[in-house]
């Protein structure tokens, strides 16, 4: 369950946002529609409570994430969403697997490497286990940032324009990849996208 | 995966950017720290020399090259004393203890060192193998110098004279017969260093050469005469008055060995007084009265004024490795922003990107640390290897001093204090504008 209520942001020198307010009431997947510059990254970061808004309040399920405190507000995020950006960003240090369980180690959950590998076989990434990030093609840095922000299995998946900077044949993996973890974890996918290649997949739509 | 782990990845990953400063860290470290070793090292051969040594009896010149030449045996000796004349202060009841060294010869550059049983008792040592030395040509060695010269128990072995010439120096070759009765167990002292026969040996080695040298006039022969005619023309003498713990000379009975020559005495008085009283009573020879504490005193200040100046640069590099760890930290923020954001993203408390950015720091001191280690006990070794050649004196690089921990310990609280603005950067940012890219 996703609520938002009278969600407004105001940058500093810029025109105030102002997001009709949103109510997914099941788990089904959903789909926020809007043009380019109409703050479909803005409300994505409201939601997932990396920014802090100037006004309203969201609610997941039972937690009203601005009534937290930063870190409460942290360590909530970290357990319970999953985040997809639209330039998928890592550790350089780290190679895949590590970069990966990553997300178990910052939750402090068990850190199952047999369950990352599992993960990485499913993108059929798993020979790049460990390697480098940097020897990932951009296609496969974003199926690794998707399963990254599924191996922990948290109960909401923000994905920022995941499939706009892909071509037909890799958006459709992604898509289908998207459809198929979320539901395996159990958890509720929200995409924020212009890219029309969404529509039909899912119903449950919002336009801003 | 830890948060210690990866901050020892992130390192590893950006090893070129901080390579610079651990270099200069290390360098820095390495060189107070070898010279905190060299310090405690030499203070202690120092002071395990200086033994209960109060004043040193010899020939007039440098009190310091005295010292040097007798007690520490790395200096060349001011120049022989006659035992007759010596007996004023030897035999003076403010003296408890007088103690013989007579030098002249060496072997393989070891000094031979004509001596009474008192110098190696002085300096409790204990044979390890053999007896003590009694007769003439009998030798008594230390531990270093078993080692080095590999001579064993019963082994002969022939001098040559003067200190450090080179054995095949023919020039020099006495080829006195010497054979090893005793080698002393390890001690730390300068006996270690030295070959200890009777002082009769060193004698009758020297009148056997003046007797060959007098059959061909020699450079040595004109010395010899002209130190005996100073010497004649200097009388000890013997001030008369109230002082009541002096003997007058007329009462002191002629010895057989007067004549003989030693290279010094080391004494240890019975009461303060000696301090006041010797010096007057040798004003007007060709000896003189050295004190160990004060000369050593004099060199260490010296010593220590050239020690404090590299200290002081080796700080300041110390102190720029800082700097440069700081400046790398936060210009590698600058690149890794997007990372530190993913990471919050993903859960990570404000807390734990900050310990993660300090944490770097902190393992790149002990990186750098570590690197001084090897580099203070190399510059040490380099250091050892050029004073054992020079005067069979070795620094030990396994010695350890508690101030290197105390330095560690200072630098990694300035590791934190130079990545603090970074972490506190990392503490404060803003995922959502990082990620933005506002």
């Amino acid at each position: 369950m996703l609520q938002t209520k009278s969600l407004k942001y105001q940058y500093p020198a810029g025109k105030p946002l102002a997001f009709p307010d949103i109510h997914f009431s099941n788990e089904d997947p959903a789909l926020i529609l809007g043009e380019s510059g109409c703050g479909k990254t803005t409300l994505l970061h409201l939601l997932a409570g990396l920014r802090t808004p100037s006004q309203g309040n969201v609610l997941l399920g039972e937690t009203s994430l601005y009534s937290l405190t930063t870190s409460e507000r942290d360590s909530f995020r970290g357990k319970n969403i999953g985040v997809v950006f639209q330039t998928a960003h890592f550790i350089p240090s780290l190679t895949v697997l590590e970069n990966i369980m990553m997300s178990l180690y910052l939750n402090g959950k068990v850190q199952d490497q047999n369950k990352a590998k599992a993960f990485l076989d499913r993108v059929n990434l798993f020979h790049k286990a460990f390697q480098p990030i940097r020897s990932l093609s951009v296609g496969e840095q974003q199926r690794i940032a998707i399963i990254r922000s599924i191996l922990h299995e948290p109960k909401w998946i923000f994905a920022d324009e995941p499939t706009s900077a892909l071509d037909n044949k890799n958006a459709d993996q992604v898509i289908g990849l998207f459809m198929e973890m979320t539901k395996t974890v159990n958890a509720q996918l929200i995409v924020v996208t212009h890219d029309n290649r969404w529509n039909g997949i899912i119903d449950n739509t919002v336009r801003l | 995966m830890n948060l210690i782990g990866l901050a020892f990845k992130n390192i590893r990953h950006q090893w070129l950017d901080t390579l610079l400063s651990v270099i200069l860290l290390a360098f820095g470290l390495g060189t107070v720290s070898m010279l905190v070793l060299v310090e405690k090292q030499t203070t202690e051969q120092f002071n395990k020399n200086i033994k209960d040594i109060d004043m040193v009896l010899g020939a007039k010149g440098s009190p310091l090259q005295l010292i040097l030449a007798n007690v520490y045996h790395v200096d060349a000796p001011t120049g022989n004393i006659k035992v007759g004349d010596a007996r004023i202060v030897t035999e003076n009841p403010t003296i408890e203890r007088a103690i013989p060294l007579a030098y002249g010869d060496n072997f393989e550059q070891w000094r031979i060192v004509g001596t009474d049983q008192g110098y190696p008792d002085h300096y409790e040592m204990k044979l390890a193998q053999g007896k003590t030395f009694q007769s003439d040509y009998e030798a008594c060695i230390g531990a270093d110098v078993a080692k080095s010269t590999g001579l064993k128990l019963g082994a002969p072995f022939l001098s040559t004279h003067g200190l450090d010439q080179a054995e095949n120096d023919e020039e020099h070759a006495h080829h006195h017969n010497y054979t090893v009765v005793g080698i002393y167990e390890s001690s730390g002292t300068v006996i270690d260093k030295l070959i200890l026969t009777p002082v009769s040996t060193v004698w009758h080695a020297h009148e056997d050469q003046e007797v060959e040298e007098a059959e061909k006039p020699s450079e040595a022969d004109t010395t010899l005469a002209v130190e005996k005619i100073v010497i004649k023309n200097n009388p000890p003498t013997m001030r008369k008055g109230p002082l009541m713990m002096l003997r007058p000379a007329k009462e002191r009975k002629a010895s057989p060995n007067d004549n003989k020559e030693v290279t010094a005495y080391l004494l240890k008085k019975r009461t303060p007084m000696a301090q006041m009283i010797l010096p007057n009573l040798i004003k007007e020879t060709n000896m003189q009265l050295a004190l160990p504490a004060i000369e050593i005193n004099r060199l260490s200040e010296s010593f220590g004024l050239g020690m404090d100046t590299i200290k002081a640069i080796a700080m300041v590099i110390i102190a720029l490795s800082f700097v440069s760890i700081f400046i790398s930290l936060f210009n590698a923020l600058r690149k890794r922003k997007k990372e530190i954001a993913i990471m919050r993203t993903m859960g990570a408390s404000r807390i734990k990107v900050f310990m993660l950015i300090q944490l770097e720091g902190i393992l790149l001191v002990i990186i750098g640390g570590a690197l001084a280690w090897g580099l203070s006990r190399l510059g040490l070794s380099i250091l050892s290897q050029q004073l054992n050649n020079n005067f069979h004196y070795t620094f030990n690089i396994k010695d350890g001093s508690i101030q290197e921990l105390y330095l560690l310990g200072a630098a990694i609280i300035a590791g934190i204090v130079a990545c603090f603005i970074p972490a506190f950067q990392a503490y404060k940012m803003d995922i959502s504008k990082t990620l933005s890219n506002e």
